[in-house]
């Protein structure tokens, strides 16, 4: 189970066509996405609506408070959206101290509206947890006091009675409304495997709810049993998190094998670099560095596992020398090669890779003054840690080589000896 | 779920989904405890019943294999543990089937990926029923000297190492099952070892968390103490940390909670488990290391001090006499696999088989040393692959072609002949298609089919030995042998076999030598002086051109010849090419959906 955060475009998409099969009712909800490949031509000819009414649009890149920003065009004519994307597509903005350029955009309809809901449902581990209030919208923070909440434990079916907490203040003529559209989307929370969806504001038009504003999160190892319901879906990587081209080749190498490839560089200046079995211990690893005061020093962060074949191990190792022996700069630096002791992946298998990469990368890391601190156990160990000593000797790089009697992370201290007397 | 013990010395699990190591390794723990049953008492491998045959030590057992979950908890009324091997696309629903059954207390899932929604739904049904869900995403745990699920705790090597053959005073939870083998490594270093762990695996949402573990831990006497290795993301953490101030947990515990580094990352970060996912302050291991430090656990500053942090919480237990010294015992030896020796180089064991024509063991297959994408590119026929597995050699295109041209004369002869017979007749017998082939297969020999390779033999022997066709002729005839390849049923001397002209016609053209064809031609002079049927007819064809090209392609010495000859390859050219047509004749029969072949009576001759 993972949880990923999609596009308000995507919700939105997913909330009107499933509402429809699960409730019976459509939901008039219009909205159409501008990206820097979007031909606004053809896109007024496929959402016609677009030249015929008066719009919103904002940003759709995973980041709340667009409002609050400045960053939402309110009641604009379509050529007013064009400019205003225009003037926004591609431009770096700042949010909650993550950095990134903004490169979608939702328009909508421009629905001027007095009531303003909030509506949020978190799938938690012993059911969900739904919260609602009258008054949702920037507010809501200020307001948290008037959000009522109610669990739904697993299992349990939502009836009028769980839901009345909820709406039981609601002036009579839209109770019974809201309290139906609830009751309809948390059907579709649970049937297309939401984990999150928040909903601030939404709004009645003609009496009936209308969502102004919304997120949601599915739950992406749920693709196998909603690919037909979930059609073309994008999980866009969090705000500010823009890949280099190493990482994005390492996260298409992930994407294509059933094992485990994970590579995100840090400090590309920095002298410690990771390259760890595990998801568990490559965490630790990255951890220990830190808190020996060395977080400066710590280039990247590296994981690989679930037992990658040795082609995979290959290609992944290129990767990570490539990037710590970039720039040398005639400062000693330190490459971590770590794990704990495995359950069941073959330690002379995987090492195997590693040592054609490190071999291959023979003059690079000499000129990066590398050097290599290796520890791992499991099956086959003895014959991988072998291998990796007779490497030291047969290229002529310092690797120290240690077995399940060290302990896991003691040669990050070693590292950070080397590194400091280097400098 | 439960509150004390989960796991004995006579514990039994149902295995779901076979998987032979992890199995194997179970059972090899158990050997190495001096157990006395084997934990796994059955198998589920849906679709499949019968037996698999593992080792218990030295001994052989046979462990037996039911389709369904509910047969197998039905056969093995004491099995209470189901390790469920599935999956992520079945784990949940094996599963529920399996939490659903009386008998089934503890259900460990090893599968990573099973969606949220449906593991909500195990705890649920878990939690109403008293039971225990381990994972998913987990390598599942062991109570040492008792009982192990799957993988855990790697190699025996290592069980031994960690000691894990006999129980300890600590009890170990974590999330990640690679981490859980450090350390039960790292607490056998420091302690007298690893009374029971459990690694509950990596998901947003466990099937049973850390503190459900630890409270049972609190339950059960031998426990001295606990370790928890905890990560950042979720808050299951603070169950533990409620436990702890509620006063609920009466021995030491010692944490630490990795994944300080996320601040170190920019942007939100999703670690290698799904449930460590960087995000709000609550979630972070800083604020949890110091929630567990304020409710009274032992927390190290780092990773690094955790080892030291274990080792003197024991030290102070020995201290004030908590902890009985654990009475040592040597594990028997374990056999070690065949396989595992040879690949360390301990021992070495003769072949049973050897084979030259073929290797699968590559990138991709080889046929005599050609690779299956040469083949495919360059355009190789069926002559040519012929020639590479038969003859273990490219022969130049002619003579593949001529293989060829054979293999499509002698596809099929009509309804009539007995191979053809033979088929029709079991085809409409109702058998299937192996079954009417090999009957149609069968009938070939000396009498039908069998004839090009005598012919070459003969025509071989009589043209080396410098025989004039008079001389080969009369010689066969004292010996009473009817000369093979000669003589038709129904072709005469002025209708000659259309086949044998293409033959001849082929390899006049192509052939660098036809000598041997030029022998048979002679040797049909002669016979057809004395009766004007016996023509050559296509077997002596075959068989004469085969020498021919044998012996002209230079591709052959002497003795390959000679072997070729005498171990029957044309026979094989004739088969290969006849099944074609048997094939050929069953599906025609199949597809006319014909009955049964009764012989009529008014066929027979009955006699006395």
């Amino acid at each position: 189970m993972a949880r990923k955060k999609i596009r308000e475009y995507d919700s939105k998409r997913l909330l009107k066509q499933h509402f429809n099969r699960l409730a019976g009712r459509d939901l008039p909800i219009k909205s159409a996405q501008i990206t820097e490949s979007t031909d606004f031509n053809e896109l007024v000819e496929k959402e016609p609506w677009l030249s015929s009414q008066k719009l919103v649009v904002k940003p759709d890149m995973l980041f709340g408070k667009r409002g609050k920003s400045g960053l939402v065009g309110l009641n604009l004519d379509f050529a007013q959206v064009i400019a205003f994307v225009k003037e926004r597509l591609g431009k770096e903005v700042e949010m909650g101290g993550c950095k990134g350029p903004v490169t979608t955009f939702i328009v909508e309809p421009f629905i001027p509206h007095n009531e303003e809901f909030y509506l949020n449902i978190v799938s938690e581990r012993l059911g969900c947890s739904i919260s609602f209030s009258e008054c949702g919208g920037i507010e809501i923070e200020e307001n948290w006091d008037k959000v009522k909440t109610i669990f739904v434990p697993t299992g349990t079916s939502f009836t009028s009675e769980s839901c009345a907490p909820l709406v039981a203040t609601l002036p009579l003529e839209f109770k019974g409304e809201i309290e139906e559209f609830i009751k309809s989307v948390f059907a579709l929370f649970q049937d297309i495997d939401f984990t999150f969806l928040e909903m601030n504001p939404f709004t009645l038009v003609d009496g009936k709810p209308y969502p102004l504003d919304m997120r949601g999160e599915l739950d992406d190892t749920a693709t196998f049993k909603n690919f037909k319901k979930w059609g073309n879906i994008e999980f866009p990587m969090p705000f500010g998190r823009v890949m280099s081209a190493t990482e994005s080749y390492i996260h298409g190498l992930d994407e294509k094998t059933s094992a485990s490839l994970k590579f995100t560089v840090l400090n590309p200046q920095g002298r410690i670099w990771t390259m760890v079995a595990g998801g568990g211990a490559s965490v630790i690893y990255a951890d220990t560095v830190g808190d020996l005061g060395f977080a400066s020093e710590l280039g990247n962060y590296a994981e690989y596992s679930g037992a990658p074949n040795e082609e995979e191990v290959l290609q992944y190792a290129r990767v990570v020398i490539d990037c710590a022996t970039a720039n040398p700069d005639g400062r000693g630096r330190a490459l971590v090669i770590g794990g704990g002791i495995a359950n069941f992946t073959d330690v002379g298998a995987t090492f195997n890779g590693i040592i054609r990469a490190l071999k291959e990368k023979e003059a690079k890391l000499k000129a990066a003054r590398m050097h290599i601190y290796v520890r791992r156990g499991g099956p086959n160990y003895q014959r991988g840690l072998a291998k990796m000593r007779a490497l030291g000797e047969e290229i002529g790089i310092p690797i120290e080589v240690y077995g399940p009697e060290a302990t896991m992370t003691g040669i990050c201290q070693q590292a950070i000896q080397y590194i400091t007397a280097a400098a | 779920m439960a509150t004390g013990q989960l796991f004995s010395r006579t514990t039994q699990a149902l295995f779901y989904n076979y998987k032979q190591l992890p199995i194997q390794r179970m059972l090899d723990f158990d050997f190495l405890c001096g157990r006395e049953t084997p934990s796994v008492a059955g198998i589920i491998n849906p679709g499949s019943e019968g037996f698999q045959k593992l080792f218990f030590g030295q001994e052989e057992i046979a462990i037996p294999v039911h389709s369904t979950i509910e047969a197998a908890c039905a056969a093995h009324l004491t099995a209470d543990v189901f390790i469920n091997f599935a999956s992520f696309r079945s784990a949940a629903a094996s599963s529920m089937a399996a939490l659903k059954q009386p008998t089934i207390r503890v259900v460990a899932i090893i599968a990573e990926g099973v969606p949220e929604s449906d593991t909500k739904q195990l705890i649920a049904y878990a939690r109403s029923n008293n039971k225990v869900v381990i994972g998913p995403a987990t390598v599942g745990g062991i109570q040492a000297g008792a009982f192990k699920i799957g993988d855990t705790a790697g190699t025996i090597d290592n069980i031994i190492q960690c000691k894990l053959y006999r129980p300890g005073s600590v009890g170990f939870v974590s999330k990640s099952g690679g981490m859980s083998n450090e350390m039960y490594n790292t607490i056998a270093r420091v302690t007298d070892g690893i009374y029971e762990g459990i690694a509950i695996g990596g998901d947003v949402f466990p099937g049973s968390t850390l503190s459900d573990h630890i409270l049972r831990f609190n339950n059960i006497p031998q426990v001295k103490m606990m370790v928890v290795l905890g990560e950042l993301g979720g808050r299951d953490e603070y169950s533990l940390v409620e436990a702890l101030k509620q006063g609920k947990v009466n021995k030491p515990v010692v944490a630490w909670v990795s994944g300080t580094c996320a601040r170190l990352f920019k942007s939100e970060v999703q670690f290698g488990h799904a449930g460590a996912k960087s995000g709000g302050e609550m979630e972070s291991a800083q604020a949890k290391n110091q929630a567990l430090r304020e409710a009274g656990a032992v927390v190290p500053t780092s990773y690094e001090a955790f080892e030291d942090a274990i080792k003197e919480t024991f030290e102070k237990l020995v201290e004030e006499g908590k902890i009985t010294p654990v009475k040592e015992v040597k594990p028997p030896q374990i056999p070690e696999d065949l396989n595992t020796a040879i690949k360390s180089g301990k021992v070495r064991a003769p072949t049973h088989i050897i084979s030259t024509i073929s290797d699968d063991r590559g990138e991709e297959p080889c046929y005599a040393g050609v690779p299956m994408s040469s083949i495919v590119e360059q355009g190789y026929g069926v002559g040519d692959v012929i020639s590479l597995l038969w003859f273990k050699r490219s022969l130049p295109r002619y003579c593949t072609h001529f293989i060829e041209i054979c293999i499509m004369l002698c596809a099929d002869h009509g309804p009539c002949v007995s191979g053809a017979h033979n088929t029709i007749v079991t085809a409409r017998a109702g058998k299937d298609l192996v079954s009417s082939l090999v009957s149609g297969l069968l009938t070939i020999g000396p009498r039908f089919g069998g004839a090009i390779d005598d012919a070459a033999r003969y025509f071989k022997d009589a043209y080396d030995r410098g025989l004039t066709p008079y001389e080969f002729v009369e010689s066969m005839k004292k010996k009473g042998i009817r000369v093979p390849g000669i003589g038709h049923r129904i072709k005469r001397g002025d209708n000659r076999d259309k086949r044998v002209e293409l033959l001849q016609r082929f390899a006049r053209t192509h052939f660098p030598s036809v000598k041997y064809m030029e022998y048979a031609v002679q040797v049909e002079t002669y016979t057809l002086s004395k009766a004007n049927n016996l023509v050559l007819n296509v077997d002596g064809a075959i068989g004469s051109l085969f020498l021919d090209l044998l012996a002209g392609s230079g591709m052959f010495t002497k003795p390959e010849i000679d072997e070729i000859v005498e171990i029957g390859y044309l026979n094989g050219l004739f088969v290969l090419a006849r099944s074609i047509g048997l094939i050929g004749h069953t599906f025609d029969q199949k597809r006319l959906k014909q009955p049964l072949y009764r012989h009529p009576w008014e066929d027979v001759l009955y006699t006395k």
